[in-house]
């Protein structure tokens, strides 16, 4: 019994012994901070998985304090906003984290799953993170969604009847379930609250689970690298720690301190001096009060989801169906899923990949940003080709070409990374 | 290189923000205007407020503009309303919709949908036309339902079909470079009044990105000190 004696230490010692003995604490911290050896050789690309970590709690934290204001019912949803932007205090620096935030996070969030696709960061053994990250991406999409309802100005109206809209084209079922989801025969009241159901509490549960598990197996298997050299194959004989490799804490936190004072920088810049960001982070046609009599001129989704729109807009009807654009649009975020078995290369990262497989994603980025501009405008921004194309507007042909483009680099890539011509990979991680 | 590319284009959706230009004269409003801003709210209140509301802008905000809670309740309160009301208007929008046709919208955050280029040049645009039911019409609102409230000020104009240009055919109380400063001054405090924080968002913020800046270097500091041993 003597071991279960109560010690009467004061000192911190004393009482993480007192904690580890009820909580393991002490190996979850070496676990997963001070032992938890990272590759030395992150980049630039590395800072944006911290950054996205720090972007979820911004949002959570934000928008617990926008919920103490907000009312989420059609006829009080706007003014709210205002009452907000107003006279809560601070209000109108909380409203605007909350808001930049959205699409900061997509910023965020694409440099780092374009940090994975160039470091084949998807690849063995890694397939299981990134569909969890394939998860979170989907869930952010749909948390970004359901949130731009609720300052129920015309753009989140227009936005939400037309996303709902999509699911009505499904063949037979499809306008019993845009119903069943608005709630009511048209974007309305009833929507409005249960948008705000799936924005406050559903969904933040949802993306909160997959971003631990994310992490539980990313710190199963270690972090990738820019060189996607395995650092656990080099490993010190006498410790078992990896040569190349160096304790996440404090080497980590030291580094993306600097990263997170970086971005806040690049934050606070448009928090503070340009919150709109010229109508794309708030869009100008949402200060006007939703109104179902009126439909704007041009609808079009805030600027993350306008790759995907385009796709949407790409595809032509067939038998009068706008369906096959919505099943392509949904590929499009779904395709990335795919990743870890369309990808045949021998090596993990751009650095040793031949000419082939560069050229292949440039095209896809490029492919991705004219997608994305094209989804900001109408389909009528560049003009009509002449009678030889049965006067076919400009801007959607080239749409077309860039669908296609954009969904040849998956399917096409299981032939052109096997093919394509690497270069030697070197044994130990480069460093300076 | 291609590396450099790559971070370019990520970048370009966000750095392609630069506004769009409809192609009409950019409004000559000053937000540190104080005086400016004070004759726009009075013509605002004087004028807008009898049809349109804003419901949002209480009249004791408007301190931020130099006015103190006695001028505003004895200049600018004028059927009974408190000074921390918001600005309603009397008009049922019922009625407003059987005269006009349309209710007129609340102008609380008017400029913050249409900008204050649009502002400006829209309520300089009125000309006289008689195939519209009010015998008004705007160049930059195409049968708009609102008839143009200031034609005392600015006089009568007429659409020149030719050129598209409008021509004053009928001068009012006030001459061009008056009228055009009066509705300069009234887009100004529309402008304030869409988002009256802007100017101390704008100066907070340079006190936050200054401390950043300081946090900035610490932590470079802090970065290399624990890296220098890392070969």
């Amino acid at each position: 019994m003597a071991e279960h004696k109560q010690k009467t230490s004061t000192s911190a010692s004393g009482l993480r012994e007192w904690v580890d003995r009820r909580l393991p604490l002490s190996s979850m911290v070496k676990a997963h901070l001070t032992e938890y050896y990272a590759p030395k050789n992150f980049n630039f690309w590395y800072f944006f998985g911290s950054l996205a970590m720090l972007l979820l709690v911004m949002q959570i934290l934000t928008g617990i304090f926008l919920t103490m204001h907000y009312k989420p019912s059609a006829a009080e949803a706007f003014a709210s906003v205002e009452y907000i932007m107003r006279d809560v205090f601070g209000g109108n620096i909380i409203r605007y984290m909350h808001s930049t935030g959205a699409s900061m996070f997509f910023v965020v969030i694409y440099m780092h799953m374009f940090r994975g696709v160039i470091y084949g960061s998807y690849r063995t053994p890694r397939e299981l993170i990134w569909l969890f990250g394939v998860g979170i991406f989907l869930a952010l999409m749909g948390e970004a969604f359901f949130g731009y309802l609720l300052p129920w100005g015309q753009m989140s109206y227009w936005g939400a009847q037309v996303i709902t809209s999509l699911f009505g084209t499904v063949p037979f079922i499809g306008p019993d379930i845009a119903e069943w989801l608005r709630g009511d025969y048209l974007t309305a009241d009833a929507t409005l609250n249960r948008f705000f159901a799936f924005h406050v509490i559903a969904l933040p549960l949802v993306l909160l689970g997959l971003v631990m598990v994310h992490l539980v197996a990313l710190h199963e298997v270690g972090s990738n690298n820019p060189d996607g050299i395995e650092i656990k194959e080099q490993k010190d004989k006498a410790t078992g720690i990896p040569l190349d490799g160096i304790p996440f804490h404090p080497y980590y936190t030291v580094k993306d301190i600097v990263g997170v004072v970086v971005f806040l920088m690049v934050f606070a810049s448009i928090v503070f001096f340009a919150p709109e960001m010229g109508g794309y982070f708030l869009e100008h046609n949402n200060f006007v009060p939703a109104n179902p009599m009126v439909t704007p001129e041009h609808i079009a989704p805030v600027w993350y989801f306008t790759p995907y729109y385009s796709i949407l807009r790409a595809v032509p009807p067939i038998l009068n169906s706008q369906f096959p654009g919505v099943v392509a649009m949904g590929l499009s975020v779904v395709v990335f899923a795919f990743l870890p078995w369309l990808d045949k290369s021998p090596v993990k990262s751009i650095r040793y990949r031949g000419v082939l497989y560069k050229r292949w994603l440039a095209a896809f980025v490029v492919s991705f940003v004219i997608l994305g501009y094209l989804g900001t405008e109408p389909s009528n921004i560049w003009g009509q080709f002449g009678t030889w194309a049965s006067g076919a507007d400009r801007a959607t042909v080239v749409a077309r070409v860039f669908t296609v483009i954009y969904f040849l680099f998956f399917l096409l890539m299981p032939w052109y990374t096997a093919r394509d011509k690497t270069k030697p990979v070197p044994e130990r991680v480069t460093y300076k | 290189m291609i590396k450099k590319l790559f971070v370019l284009i990520a970048f370009l959706p966000i750095v392609a923000f630069a506004t769009s230009g409809i192609g009409i004269e950019s409004a000559p409003i000053d937000v540190s205007d104080q005086a400016s801003l004070q004759r726009g709210a009075r013509t605002f209140i004087n004028n807008c407020l009898n049809c349109h509301s804003a419901n949002y802008m209480r009249y004791n905000r408007l301190v931020d503009i130099g006015l103190t809670e006695k001028e505003i309740k004895e200049n600018l309160l004028f059927a009974g309303e408190k000074v921390g009301d918001t600005m309603q208007v009397a008009m049922n929008p019922n009625d407003a919709k059987k005269w006009f046709g349309v209710a007129p919208p609340d102008l609380s955050v008017e400029v913050r949908a249409r900008g204050v280029d649009w502002i400006y040049a829209y309520l300089r645009g009125f000309y006289k036309d008689a195939s519209t039911p009010s015998g008004w019409n705007n160049i930059v609102f195409r049968n708009v339902a609102m008839p143009h409230v200031l034609y005392q000020l600015q006089g009568e104009q007429v659409l020149n079909e030719e050129t598209q240009t409008l021509e004053l055919v009928k001068p009012g109380r006030l001459n061009q470079v008056e009228y055009d400063a009066f509705v300069a001054d009234l887009t100004n405090y529309m402008a304030y009044m869409a988002e009256p924080a802007k100017e101390q968002r704008k100066k907070l913020g340079v006190a936050v990105l200054l401390f950043l800046a300081v946090l900035l270097v610490l932590a470079k500091k802090l970065k290399a000190a624990y890296w220098k041993d890392i070969k």
